[in-house]
């Protein structure tokens, strides 16, 4: 990796780090200062001494870290550390997430946390409804993630997505058969609650989905109001109704409840039939909160940047595809996400039902 | 093409039987017969040759794609199949069509063959074009030649069958040729299928349900209470072949496998030794490779069945027999409400004047005792234990068991499997459901006893070292693969390890530091030149993880040496020569 004395980002054991700021973004151990870009658990961890976050990102954070040391930023609001401007911008990927801009001494470089861009043009339809949709700023390196970065990883548009889910859900109703979604508690939760068609039938939620549910719906976004599982006496509601709830529960005691039902799984990942069959649901819904191939490709141009660093997710491969295309691009290490091999998604990508695509 | 792709997506989802059924009599009832006589061709496993090389498919995707090919293949690389790759890789079409399958076939996809490359390169892409990537997937299976989906034959027919109402097994008689290539399906020869109407010689050959036996878990001092006395019994060896029924009527011969398959086509030698039975006749019997006298390992069978086309090599390195050891009909007349002993007496009148034919050898021993004697010599003989059958029993249907044991049971007296503790060495990620997913794994045992843990730890230091091995060092020797047994978590945990263990990558493969020993069972063992520790081993799975064995009392290659001495001690059984 090329690294000067003039880099803002630079990677340390801790995390990934500015020296004039002296401060880290995202860091993965212990340290004085911590810019967090958004509040899944594998970029925002417990233990630091002072937290900086976008302003819409509090209300998450303290759900999931509880009492810290947390100074907000609203979205594009600067503020000076020594010497460094730091402000946050809309990442798109879940509530609150940002890309962190630093400005020091003319250079400009943006860090991009997770972020959600969906096509290879932009359209408003396919942003993320349950948060501002990403925005492009301009920089002189932009440090990207990569998590779907293989042109194989294309979303679908949301409308056919969600027709399909709805078309399932329905089926299932008239079966009367329950029919349990499971997709991460933050983020994927809400986007699967914001997008289905609520005239098909009841909608329940596991517990763990409906803190962050009232976090979404205090940030003025369109969550149904949604009865915990637990609540519902007359279990023959489960019959029409859809579940949502984190993918730990598939195949737990916890699901007996519903009787014969079906089960489906909404992840990026489903993208691939062996995937799918792994999974072991009946569905595989393809809903991703981060950025598909030709979005990857669209967000890097748009920042104009000549230098690019990839933290997670076929780094190797888009490192040469990105050197191929006449830019200077490189790689951090990083543990960020769930995988630990560059060719492969991770096998159980259920098991952190926190921090996932 | 969107009906056929609905109905794969529906087959390819995590369903029971019963939806599969259900998503295949919705499809026979809405698609045209012509587009159905193509789907039925394709769903029991019809393969026409592939129209167009891999390699020029791969050019036209990454053209289309506008991506190089070293990105093509890391695409490949994560997906594990090359249709989906380049269903996915493509940009989204830009119109749609919805042309029948039929059509597809017909007129696209076979005219495809022997093109010019760069009239099929245009073809190919602008087909693409129109479908969406589920259909794009479907269209390079089928140009591919490599379509497969979780039905079966059998599936098939019972959907057939239960959307016209004609018996499963007439179905299954008027597919016979089917899939071979020689007619190309029509809607004249799908509506066939199911006429409702007697479609004459087709149906002649219907079998009978199959008797299925069941396993006997006796320890050694309760035969005689339960049993009684070996001579009420009729002992067999069980062959390990192939189990069959075999249908003359007519002047034709059918043989069925014990799914009710139709497996005629496969065994032309039978066939051929068939035909001078009596019209009127039905055996159940074993299928095997049959070679100087006696009958071969399993795995020449095995081999044989993996191959597609029967050239004279094939036929002449493994050629089959039958062994007959029960008769059903016997002049039109069915016989299976006569006892074992009885039908057994007409059987061996039988088989004697059709030499080409084998009859399954009795064994007649006083005692249950010099019978668990006699089978112990199983491994050696090659079979994997008795069969038991009571001399008044019936023959019975399916899996039906009695409540007592000499109801009319049959029961398998079967040997344990072998089993050999080893080291997990190499691992591969799994293709279609456990592509990205180390599930393939080699396993070695030592070169020799290890003198003590530490001995073996140098072992595992040298290996991790990269250092060539010296004669006299203490090594691994891989010897088998396997990459069955294990539940998903176990999977997901051993997984884990390979990839924190791991050594090297060589392609897909990685090479790991040796940490995990694993039982392996496996049901037969041989000489082979193929593999650097010299043997083949049968059906190998794992059994377990033997996370309570350290590495240095894992099995060497000693210890399978001993196996193999045992299992081929002394020649085959041989069924009782033939009186010509």
């Amino acid at each position: 990796m090329n690294t000067s004395e003039s880099d803002l980002i630079v990677q340390r054991r801790e995390g990934l780090y500015c020296p004039p700021g002296d401060f880290y973004i995202d860091p993965w151990r212990p340290v004085d200062r911590a810019v967090i870009t958004h509040a899944h658990a594998d970029h925002s961890r417990r233990g630091h001494a002072r937290y900086l976050a976008a302003a819409p990102s509090e209300s998450v954070l303290r759900i999931r870290l509880g009492e810290i040391d947390l100074q907000t930023l609203p979205y594009g609001e600067e503020i000076d550390h020594f010497g460094v401007r730091v402000s946050f911008h809309p990442a798109g990927h879940v509530l609150g997430s940002a890309q962190v801009r630093l400005e020091h001494a003319g250079r400009v470089w943006v860090a991009s946390g997770d972020y959600y861009v969906a096509g290879a043009r932009a359209d408003p339809r396919e942003d993320n409804a349950t948060c501002a949709p990403f925005e492009p700023v301009r920089c002189h390196c932009f440090v990207t993630e990569s998590t779907f970065g293989l042109p194989v990883y294309r979303w679908q548009p949301q409308a056919e997505l969600f027709a399909s889910i709805d078309a399932w859900w329905r089926d299932n109703a008239d079966a009367g058969r329950a029919s349990l979604l499971l997709g991460y508690s933050f983020g994927k939760a809400q986007r699967i609650l914001k997008g289905v068609d609520r005239s098909i039938g009841p909608i329940a939620v596991h517990g763990a989905v409906e803190p962050l549910n009232r976090a979404y719906r205090a940030a003025g976004v369109d969550i149904p109001e949604t009865p915990l599982v637990t609540e519902i006496a007359d279990k023959s509601i489960f019959k029409r109704a859809l579940i949502v709830a984190p993918p730990s529960v598939q195949g737990s005691v916890w699901t007996r409840r519903f009787g014969e039902h079906s089960d489906a799984f909404a992840s990026g990942w489903m993208q691939l039939r062996g995937a799918r069959r792994r999974r072991s649901v009946d569905r595989g819904f393809v809903l991703s909160d981060h950025a598909d191939w030709p979005g990857l490709q669209r967000a890097i141009a748009a920042t104009g940047a000549e230098r690019v660093i990839v933290t997670h997710g076929y780094e190797a491969v888009m490192v040469r595809w990105l050197t191929d295309q006449g830019l200077e691009a490189s790689a951090f290490e990083t543990e960020y996400g769930d995988d630990d091999d560059e060719l492969s998604p991770p096998i159980a990508d259920a098991a952190v039902d926190s921090a996932g695509p | 093409m969107k009906l056929f792709a609905q109905l794969f997506a529906e087959l390819d989802q995590r369903t029971a039987t019963l939806a599969k059924v259900d998503a295949l009599k919705r499809y026979f009832a809405a698609a045209a017969p012509r587009d159905a006589a193509w789907a039925v061709y394709f769903l029991a496993g019809g393969k026409p040759r592939q129209v167009v090389p891999s390699g020029v498919l791969w050019a036209i995707a990454c053209r289309q794609a506008g991506i190089p090919e070293w990105l093509f293949d890391a695409c490949y690389q994560a997906v594990g199949d090359f249709s989906e790759t380049v269903a996915h890789v493509l940009p989204p079409p830009t119109h749609q069509s919805d042309l029948g399958l039929a059509v597809w076939v017909e007129e696209r996809l076979l005219t495809l063959r022997g093109l010019a490359p760069q009239e099929q390169t245009d073809r190919v892409a602008s087909y693409w074009d129109e479908l969406d990537a589920a259909e794009r997937f479907l269209l390079n299976k089928l140009i591919g030649g490599s379509f497969r989906v979780g039905v079966s034959k059998l599936l098939v027919q019972r959907a057939l069958a239960e959307g016209s109402g004609v018996d499963a097994k007439l179905v299954a008689q008027r597919m016979m040729g089917y899939t071979d290539g020689r007619i190309a399906p029509s809607a004249e020869r799908y509506t066939q299928l199911t006429s409702s109407a007697a479609a004459g010689p087709l149906d002649l050959g219907q079998p009978y349900p199959f008797f299925l036996a069941h396993q006997l878990d006796l320890a050694p001092e309760e035969f005689d209470a339960k049993l009684a006395s070996p001579d009420d019994w009729i002992v067999e060896w069980k062959y390990d072949g192939i189990r069959a029924q075999l249908v003359k009527r007519a002047s034709q011969v059918w043989i069925w496998s014990r799914g009710e398959e139709l497996v005629t086509e496969r065994f032309p030698e039978i066939v051929a030794a068939a035909q001078s039975l009596p019209n009127g006749t039905v055996l159940d019997g074993e299928a095997v490779v049959w070679k100087d006298g006696q009958v071969a390992p399993f795995n020449l069978l095995q081999q044989r069945i993996g191959r597609k086309t029967l050239t004279k090599k094939v036929l002449a390195d493994a050629p089959v027999g039958f062994i007959a050891y029960d008769i059903l009909e016997c002049g039109g007349v069915d016989l299976r409400d006569l006892p074992q002993a009885e039908r057994r007496a007409l059987l061996e009148a039988l088989v004697a004047d059709h030499p080409a034919l084998h009859l399954s050898p009795v064994e007649t021993r006083s005692s249950w005792r010099a019978l668990a004697e006699l089978r112990s010599e199983s491994r050696a003989r090659g079979v994997e234990g008795f069969m038991l059958k009571h001399r008044q029993a019936r023959y019975g249907t399916g899996r039906r068991k009695q409540d007592d044991l000499v109801g009319g049971t049959w029961w398998k007296w079967k040997i344990d499997p072998l089993s050999v503790d080893c080291v997990l060495v190499y691992a591969q990620a799994g293709h279609g459901r456990r592509a990205s997913v180390y599930t393939d794994y080699t396993f070695a045992v030592w070169s020799r006893t290890p003198s003590d843990a530490a001995e073996a730890a140098a072992a595992v230091e040298a290996i991790a070292a990269k250092k060539p091995a010296q004669p006299d060092d203490l090594q691994l020797v891989a010897f088998a693969k396997a990459y069955s047994g294990l539940t998903d978590d176990e999977f997901k945990a051993v997984d884990k390890v390979i990839r924190s263990t791991t050594l090297e990558k060589f392609g897909p493969v990685r090479s790991v530091r040796p940490s995990l020993v694993f039982e392996l069972g496996f049901e037969g063992i041989n000489r082979s030149t193929r593999h650097k520790s010299g043997i083949a081993t049968r059906f190998p799975r794992m059994l377990r993880i033997r996370g309570d064995k350290p590495l240095h009392e894992a099995d060497t290659m000693q210890s399978l040496e001993a196996l193999l001495a045992l299992h081929r001690a002394t020649p085959i059984a041989e069924p009782r020569p033939n009186a010509s």
